[in-house]
């Protein structure tokens, strides 16, 4: 537990090295949000029919994934990771006594962390500020804010263990570009990071709650804004708990078998 | 201690044929070569040896290494470091080995030395009496405190290299595998770096395993010496009786006073004859020295006369040439 400590604090420190970028991300991030809530906005207002989720609720809900975007994106990615298997240093990783696959989880977490602990903040406290419809609402009981903080980290816990795959899977292929690509673009559209799933038609709403995606940023945003009670949230919570330990349980099976594999090349 | 009994290793490589043809060939049809790195090497060191490990390019120096660092499996052979498994006992294994390879970092590129070396203290799982004895010894020993507050992409190849050979050793291991440790470095630098493999080893009882292209390397640590070539030990012993058993040559620089005849002496060869200085080859085995001098001084009135071994590079060279390597 100490070392995953300790490189939580190493990564910490490294994040808050990278001053020019968490102010550059939460310049774009709430400037994203801003136009989202306006498409939105105006979607609303010409719409005949009455949406799963109102547009307060959506505001709330469109503010939280700007805020929280290094914690649920997949493809925010460590290219350190990268680089240290396409160039074999991942050899040192493999020379310490722990086991590779959580110090790697671990390495994630408190990238994912530190980056969000930089960049929440601000971006929240203004969108506070904001007159309506812009207004990010805070939730009025406790039990509510207390379900979307747990439901949050174990959003994260599930978004790391979807990632990891990506790092397993250069193992092999060498080159990240493909596997963040097509877990990019297919994890985030079912985590309702394009569309917000209430916004979704039936069917495939149906669907994607079949998928761990939604578990990440959907499940916890969603209840802070209160377009799910709390009799769903923990029922989401469990499934949450469900699909973070299969999907650490089949990652750290891919990975000790591409460890096993493993050639690091020259000298 | 170290013992390997039959290590063989192949790598699969893919190989196409050059050109269009070749890749369109190759997106229906992978073809591999197969390269046998090791072809069941067998060896056994002892606590507190100091082995230096040579061989070409390409030898399987470097995939011993990892295979007894335990990142890589063979595919045959039995290998037992210190009791156990290096492959299989991964994670209790490696405590007790530190590493370093010349051409690889395990250093936090953006962040000073100290944060990186504390961070070791936490995956080794330290106690502070036992990190601050072992990181004030590496200070000392490879004199690190004038840049430990530096960010690792600051320092120079040989601070950066110090670094690494403490961060190799921090945990207190008992193996060290040294992989080209003193790569790229200067001439000084390098001169710190031995000494401080033999400090540590004199010290701390630390077994040190070196690979090195730099013969001068294993002069200054090594006394016994392994040769690999195309995946086979080739020579194990020490580096005298390498030495004895295959200098069997010196060479003899002679400066004398003007001479214009032919020096003309039994059982040497002449490599280069001028007025003032003529330099002679002769085969130990033939012809003993004493005879050769004694000769020369009877032909030539002589001001000075330097005889030298081959230098331990040439050996190996033609040790690299018998074997056909």
């Amino acid at each position: 537990m100490r070392a995953y400590i300790a490189l939580f604090r190493m990564r910490l420190m490294l994040e808050m090295q990278y001053r020019a970028a968490a102010l550059a991300g939460v310049m774009t991030q709430f400037f994203w949000g801003m136009i989202n809530i306006m498409i939105f906005e105006a979607f609303y207002r010409s719409s005949v029919f009455r949406p799963a989720m109102t547009m307060a609720e959506l505001t709330t809900y469109i503010w939280l994934q700007q805020a929280f975007l290094v914690l649920i994106m997949l493809w925010i990615r460590d290219n350190t990771l990268f680089e240290m298997i396409r160039s074999g240093n991942v050899a040192y990783e493999l020379l310490r006594p722990v086991e590779t696959y959580y110090f790697w989880y671990f390495k994630l977490l408190a990238h994912r962390m530190s980056g969000a602990l930089m960049r929440c903040l601000p971006i929240l406290l203004v969108a506070l500020l904001l007159p309506k419809p812009y207004r990010f609402v805070i939730p009025s009981d406790m039990l509510t804010f207390a379900l979307f903080v747990v439901t949050l980290t174990l959003g994260v816990a599930i978004t790391v263990a979807i990632s990891m795959f990506i790092y397993i899977s250069v193992f092999v292929t060498l080159s990240p570009r493909g596997s963040v690509l097509i877990f990019a673009v297919i994890g985030e559209f079912f985590a309702g990071l394009v569309i917000p799933i209430p916004l979704m038609p039936e069917w495939l709403r149906n669907f994607v709650y079949l998928l761990p995606f939604r578990y990440t940023g959907d499940l916890p945003f969603r209840i802070f804004t209160g377009n799910i009670g709390h009799a769903e949230a923990f029922q989401g919570l469990l499934m949450q708990c469900f699909w973070m330990i299969s999907l650490i349980a089949v990652g750290r099976f891919l990975m000790n078998r591409v460890l096993n594999q493993l050639v690091v090349q020259g000298g | 201690m170290i013992e390997l009994e039959g290590i063989s290793k192949t790598y699969r490589i893919p190989v196409r044929s050059k050109g269009v043809g070749g890749a369109i060939k190759a997106l229906f049809k992978r073809e591999y070569e197969v390269v046998q790195a090791l072809k069941g090497i067998s060896f056994k060191i002892n606590p507190g040896e100091i082995v230096g490990y040579i061989g070409p390019n390409g030898a399987g120096k470097s995939t011993t290494i990892k295979i007894m660092s335990g990142i890589l499996v063979p595919d045959d052979g039995k290998c037992q470091i210190g009791g156990q498994v290096p492959w299989q006992d991964r994670k209790a294994y490696v405590g007790k080995i530190g590493v370093v390879f010349g051409q690889r970092s395990q250093l936090w590129w953006d962040v000073p030395v100290m944060d990186s070396f504390e961070l070791l203290k936490e995956i080794y799982d330290m106690t502070n009496a036992q990190y601050e004895r072992s990181f004030n010894e590496l200070c000392d020993a490879l004199e690190l405190r004038s840049f430990l507050d530096h960010p690792v992409r600051q320092l120079s190849l040989g601070q950066r290299m110090r670094c690494e050979i403490a961060a190799a050793l921090l945990h207190e291991p008992e193996i060290l595998f040294l992989d080209e440790p003193t790569i790229g470095l200067d001439a000084v630098s390098k001169i710190a770096v031995r000494q401080f493999i033999r400090h540590i080893n004199a010290k701390r009882g630390v077994t040190v395993i070196l690979t090195t292209h730099d013969m001068s390397d294993i002069e200054a640590l090594a006394s016994r010496i392994m040769m690999i070539g195309k995946g086979e030990i080739l020579y194990d012993g020490s580096l005298e009786s390498l030495k004895r058993t295959y200098i069997k040559s010196k060479t003899i620089t002679v400066d004398h006073h003007d001479y214009k005849g032919e020096v003309q002496i039994e059982g040497v060869t002449l490599i280069s004859q001028g007025r003032e200085r003529t330099i002679l080859k002769v085969d130990t085995s033939e012809r003993s020295i004493a005879h050769v001098v004694s000769d020369l001084t009877d032909q030539l009135s002589l001001k000075d006369v330097t005889i030298e071994n081959e230098a331990i590079e040439d050996i190996v060279i033609r040790l690299y040439q018998d074997h056909q390597i």
